[in-house]
């Protein structure tokens, strides 16, 4: 066999000819990268991607060492794995006690055991960080959010631990401490129960907890005052209660999430009974706070209409600044930079063309729904969903529709909509 | 007593009820005032029986932005005389287990100082009573039970049931306390009583300062190419807007509006 090598005319010729009706086939068959002659050869006319705009770009970064089309197309994400970052055999925990508000970790959770790892690595022997997840835990990931070792449960001696008990909830702490003693005790500071435990597990441990702490080191804690007015700068305590944003989310590694042994504790006594969540009139609920808010803009026209669909959906009611200029709702319904700030899961808005100023009223806001007659308006620009009709006639077919859901019937010859369709089943 | 606390009266049997309360701090001012959450524990108090409740204080009996909560309609006020840096926890813990209490109301916070919210938590636990935070409402009171609706997150509310005696923080969220009046503040009473109050040695070598804004977290493209990151960095975040449904006839319109809402969970 000899080393040399052969050359095919033919085919070069062809490659320098794009106009040649063999040229694509040829092209597509993917060049080697070495030329005839061995020296390394790059196709300029196969570099690079071509950007959104249409314009050609370089990818200069060239994995390959050849930068031909395709390697490193825009928007070709690939799900790397992540490294599992282990800890072997502990010689201490950072207990992290998280809220998972409906089942899953929110993001304050999410800082709380960030925070946590940064903790457990500034500490001098390994330390794991201990994600401890009481109640109902629909999150599958709780390793990707950074915790080492986890104690689950949902029942303590066939007492379940949804709802509101914060007794047993303390006792499983107590069986942890006596365990596994964790050098940290970290809680998100939150109305979801994690500043009521806390408090309670500070005051059963004698420890003065740091609460609204917000910077956080070994040494040293940073706390906020009364009315966020203050900075107390104090020691670390053993028990911290955190405010949101306290530290940065793990985001580059993966934690093994090792199911962790505990003996139960004995059955508590529980003093405080959780009779269950109580029907809240929705007209009742102060706008900021509201989860569902419909709001009326100029483009609404029959207000008992606007009202009756508001009860009819169980929303709580909203206005921009027109509609409440012109008398048509009262000045503490207002929503927008002048009125309220909302954070509402979904907000309705009927007939609003949508300034800047209730645009920035709305900005939490997770999902808006728009009704307009105008499709040009920055309101629909905004919304994950517009309807461009008129909204007195929707209005009036959304009654029948909730007409029709409650009492179960639908009219003859009319097209019922899948999830509709689901329901009704 | 005004007429208006005596017709809201909820229960007809007398309650022992007590409120704690602080000096309040104006958020933009400074200035000291009636603290609004304490108000409202008052307010509450104010609300559950026909016996006016006791006020109790720590602190300094010459402080006049006390006298805002006598102008709630109270004739007295209670203050343990202590100093600014002692620990209020044992001094009121044994001074509300002399009286013989039913419920004891507070805010959930302290509007200057610390304001860590602990305060009702070791309350409770040095007089060995349950503690209901952010509670509402008191619902109802019978055989020695009570009823109360406690504040959830986005205006929900929770049924609880506790045994007299117990502690509760009142939340943001209960019923605004009604104004102060002048005159009647100004004639209520003040007794200061001498307390075994001593220096909160926890507290010894903490420094306060002035609240630093806190930064602001970026949301940080990371990965990818530095094209993809560049993209990131500068693409609009809005714009690209979503679904616009123009065709078809109100009624199927509106059964898009109402999917949408099913599917987001808020129309059950």
């Amino acid at each position: 066999m000899s080393l040399r090598i052969r050359r095919n005319p033919r085919l070069e010729r062809i490659r320098r000819n794009r106009l040649h009706p063999e040229y694509e086939s040829l092209m597509a068959a993917r060049v080697s990268a070495i030329g005839p002659t061995g020296l390394r050869r790059i196709n300029p006319h196969q570099t690079g991607f071509v950007m959104v705009q249409g314009r050609k770009r370089l990818n200069r970064l060239n994995p390959d060492g050849v930068g031909f089309a395709g390697a490193g197309q825009p928007g070709r994400v690939q799900a790397k794995e992540k490294p599992l970052h282990r800890v072997a055999d502990p010689l201490g925990y950072v207990a992290a006690v998280l809220d998972l508000p409906g089942g899953r970790l929110s993001s304050h959770d999410r800082d709380v055991l960030g925070l946590a790892q940064q903790l457990a690595q500034a500490k001098d022997e390994p330390h794991a960080v201990l994600a401890i997840a009481l109640g109902d835990v629909r999150e599958t990931d709780l390793g990707g959010a950074g915790a080492d070792r986890v104690i689950q449960l949902n029942q303590l001696h066939n007492e379940p631990l949804t709802g509101y008990c914060p007794e047993l909830k303390r006792a499983i702490l107590n069986a942890t401490e006596q365990h596994y003693q964790p050098a940290f005790w970290l809680f998100p500071d939150s109305i979801d129960g994690g500043a009521d435990l806390g408090s309670r597990w500070a005051v059963q441990l004698g420890e003065r907890a740091a609460v609204q702490a917000w910077q956080v080191s070994k040494e040293t804690t940073v706390c906020r005052g009364g009315s966020q007015l203050t900075d107390w700068h104090r020691p670390t305590p053993r028990v911290l209660l955190l405010a949101p944003e306290c530290g940065a989310p793990v985001e580059e590694l993966r934690h093994e999430a090792l199911p962790l042994e505990l003996t139960l504790p004995e059955p508590v006594s529980v003093t405080i009974e959780d009779l269950g969540p109580v029907s809240v009139d929705p007209s009742q609920i102060a706008l900021s706070e509201a989860e569902f808010i419909l709001a009326a803009g100029n483009g609404v026209r029959n207000w008992d209409q606007f009202h009756q669909v508001a009860t009819v959906l169980g929303a709580t009611e909203g206005a921009s600044r027109v509609a409440v200029d012109d008398g048509y709702m009262p000045r503490h319904r207002q929503v927008g930079a002048s009125g309220t700030w909302v954070s509402a899961w979904v907000y309705l808005a009927v007939g609003i063309s949508g300034a800047i100023q209730h645009l920035q009223g709305i900005g939490q806001c997770e999902t808006v729904i728009a009704i307009n007659l105008d499709a040009g308006c920055d309101m629909v620009r905004r919304a994950d969903l517009t309807v461009i009709a008129d909204s007195e006639a929707v209005f009036a077919e959304l009654l029948n529709l909730m007409n029709e859901r409650q009492t179960g019937i639908a009219p003859q010859g009319v097209t019922v909509h899948e999830g509709e369709a689901r329901h009704v089943a | 007593m005004l007429p208006e606390s005596r017709s809201k009266t909820m229960a007809s049997q007398a309650m022992k009820i007590a409120a704690l309360v602080s000096v309040g701090q104006h958020p933009l001012s400074r200035r000291e005032r009636r603290a609004d959450q304490d108000a409202r524990a008052v307010e509450l108090a104010l609300s559950l029986s026909p016996e006016l409740p006791s006020l109790i204080h720590v602190g300094s009996a010459r402080n006049e932005s006390l006298r805002a909560y006598l102008g709630m309609g109270l004739n007295n006020l209670k203050v343990l005389n202590a100093d600014q840096d002692v620990d209020a926890v044992p001094a009121l813990a044994s001074y509300l287990g002399e009286q013989a209490l039913d419920i004891v109301l507070t805010g959930v916070r302290a509007e200057c100082g610390e304001g860590s919210g602990l305060l009702p938590y070791a309350v409770a636990d040095q007089l060995g009573w349950p503690i209901v935070p952010r509670i509402v409402s008191v619902v109802s009171i019978a055989g020695g039970y009570a009823e109360v609706w406690q504040a959830l997150p986005r205006g929900q509310r929770r049924a609880l049931r506790v045994p007299l005696p117990f502690v509760a923080s009142v939340d943001p969220a209960a019923e605004p306390a009604r104004q102060s009046a002048f005159g009647p503040a100004q004639r209520g009473s003040i007794d200061s009583r001498p307390c075994a109050a001593e220096p909160d040695q926890a507290r010894a070598n903490w420094q306060q300062h002035p609240a630093k804004p806190r930064p602001k977290r970026l949301a940080v493209a990371k990965g990818g190419t530095a094209a993809e990151r560049m993209k990131a960095a500068t693409a609009k975040p809005q714009g690209q807007g979503g679904q616009v449904i123009t065709e078809g006839t109100d009624r199927e319109k509106a059964e898009a509006i109402l999917a949408r809402l099913v599917a987001e969970g808020v129309v059950r």
